[in-house]
């Protein structure tokens, strides 16, 4: 009974009602945790798994091998990759290309790589502005790759040591 | 100058001064308007730890002007089965009486546009007529969450209306007029004669009725979006959508301006020693509004079946009790708290 009317009593009073103002009234002045974006970034992972990339060997030569294991494992069907003998008789690609419409960025290609070709890059800000533009063929990628090597090789030794 | 001026538009010159007197009204109350969407950003978010819009000029100022040019360039979409006519009068009838309400407001002792006598019924009678501009809206659009959501929003507002109406019985049983500036002037003497302190369950009954009365939150059923969507104005796009905005900003900056009036001393000072002036009409409304924005950031809407609770089973019991309780004090040698 003497509760029932002292919730009847606070119920008139507002009380929790005030309570949730002065919590929401304190914020109004709290720290505020906004990133202004372009000019601030979170700090990002080694292994962050954005735009990808074939990288080379420091003589230049490209990595990729053609084994096709990423294509095989790409759970997306992203990759679509043609390959041939060279006349040195090695294999390589005649076409490496990746859809970046179908891919999911699970990063499953780098990880069934055996010669470390195929990465993902921290990358992420990157648009199309027509059509076709998000489907990265192989000189794409290996543009990417020589653009940003010394980046993924720094992020590679760092995060070398939990493979 | 003004002879001059006068002399130059000759007979029309007392049409041509008052349309001069309503620009000078409504220009200040559409930049208001226009700020008071930029201040609802920045106050909730502020109060969600974020920063709000800033990169529209410095500290976002100009972010009011862009969303307005935006909203103009774009296309009025009016759907094909809708009534055309009633469809394009909704917006119409929403924003015209939340701006005709102005011209009884008195700003200062002597800046007020109309100085009627029934100054209060006037405002009650064009509050009244803004829910046709939802109800039209909602019916014209021919779609079931306009339909749903005006249903609820006039439903809404009738009952509050009720309730806000008893919550002012009180001031003017105080007060002894409907004339605005009177009602002022007879909350003379500082902060404790303002009517808040003698009928603060009105005063508290009216602002909460404020709030349903605008369809704000926690009261926004009419436009809650997990349920309709977004209520009578689904199907408005542009400026069309726009004018439904401006004339729910609009009638935020009414009910709080006539809360500060009728509770809180209007342009009277709360100190002796400082003079009475429009600038603390400004600022009591300005705290007002900072409430309402205040309320949105804190409170989760409402279920329906708790509006209607509240508003017939909560206001209107204690705004009747409260009006009997200031009557019957009227008769007693405490008359004079309640004057």
């Amino acid at each position: 009974m003497l509760r029932k009317v002292k919730d009847v009593f606070s119920s008139l009073m507002l009380v929790e009602l005030l309570k949730g103002m002065a919590l929401t009234g304190r914020y109004f002045f709290a720290r505020k945790i906004t990133v202004q974006f372009p000019e601030e970034r979170t700090p990002m992972s080694p292994r962050f798994r954005g735009l990808h990339a074939l990288r080379r060997y420091p003589n230049g030569e490209e990595r990729c091998i053609a084994c096709k294991l990423c294509e095989a494992v790409c759970p997306a069907m992203a990759i679509t990759i043609e390959s041939e003998q060279r006349e040195d008789n090695t294999r390589r690609t005649t076409r490496y290309d990746i859809d970046l419409t179908k891919c999911i960025f699970c990063g499953m290609c780098e990880e069934s790589c055996p010669v470390d070709s195929i990465v993902e890059t921290r990358i992420f800000d990157y648009h199309g502005e027509q059509r076709g533009d998000l489907l990265y063929t192989k000189q794409m990628l290996l543009a990417v790759g020589d653009k940003y090597e010394a980046q993924i090789a720094a992020d590679r030794t760092e995060d070398a040591k939990f493979r | 100058m003004m002879e001059s001026l006068q002399a130059l538009f000759g007979s029309s010159w007392p049409v041509v001064w008052t349309l001069a007197k309503i620009v000078a009204i409504v220009l200040p109350l559409m930049i208001a308007i226009a700020y008071l969407t930029l201040a609802e950003r920045k106050v909730i978010g502020y109060m969600q730890v974020r920063i709000g819009p800033n990169r529209v000029g410095y500290f976002g100022l100009l972010q009011p002007l862009a969303d307005g040019i935006k909203l103009l360039m774009k296309e009025i979409i009016v759907p094909t089965a809708s009534n055309k006519g009633l469809f394009l009068l909704g917006p119409v009838l929403a924003i015209a009486p939340a701006f005709a309400a102005w011209a009884v407001v008195p700003f200062d002792a002597t800046l007020v546009l109309a100085d009627i006598d029934a100054g209060l019924l006037y405002i009650l009678a064009m509050t009244s007529v803004a829910v046709y501009g939802v109800i039209i809206a909602g019916w014209a659009s021919n779609s079931k969450y306009a339909f749903l959501g005006s249903l609820r929003s006039a439903a809404q507002i009738v009952s509050y209306e009720i309730a806000m109406g008893f919550a002012l019985v009180g001031v003017l049983m105080s007060a002894n007029s409907l004339n605005l500036g009177k009602i002022v002037t007879a909350q003379a003497g500082g902060f404790w004669h303002w009517y808040w302190l003698p009928l603060f369950p009105l005063f508290i009954v009216y602002f909460i009725s404020a709030v349903a009365e605008t369809n704000r939150a926690p009261f926004d059923v009419a436009e809650g979006e997990s349920e309709i969507v977004a209520g009578f104005h689904v199907e408005y796009s542009g400026m069309a959508f726009a004018v439904f905005f401006l004339a729910e900003y609009a009638n935020i900056w009414l009910v709080c301006m006539l809360a500060a009036l009728m509770f809180l001393g209007g342009w009277l000072s709360p100190v002796p020693f400082l003079p009475d002036s429009i600038l603390w009409l400004f600022l009591k409304v300005g705290f007002l509004v900072f409430c309402f924005l205040w309320f949105r950031a804190t409170f989760p809407r409402y279920r329906y079946d708790q509006i209607m609770r509240l508003g017939w089973k909560v206001f209107i019991p204690i705004t009747l009790v409260w009006i009997i309780v200031v009557g019957a004090m009227m008769q007693t040698p405490w008359a004079y708290l309640f004057h």
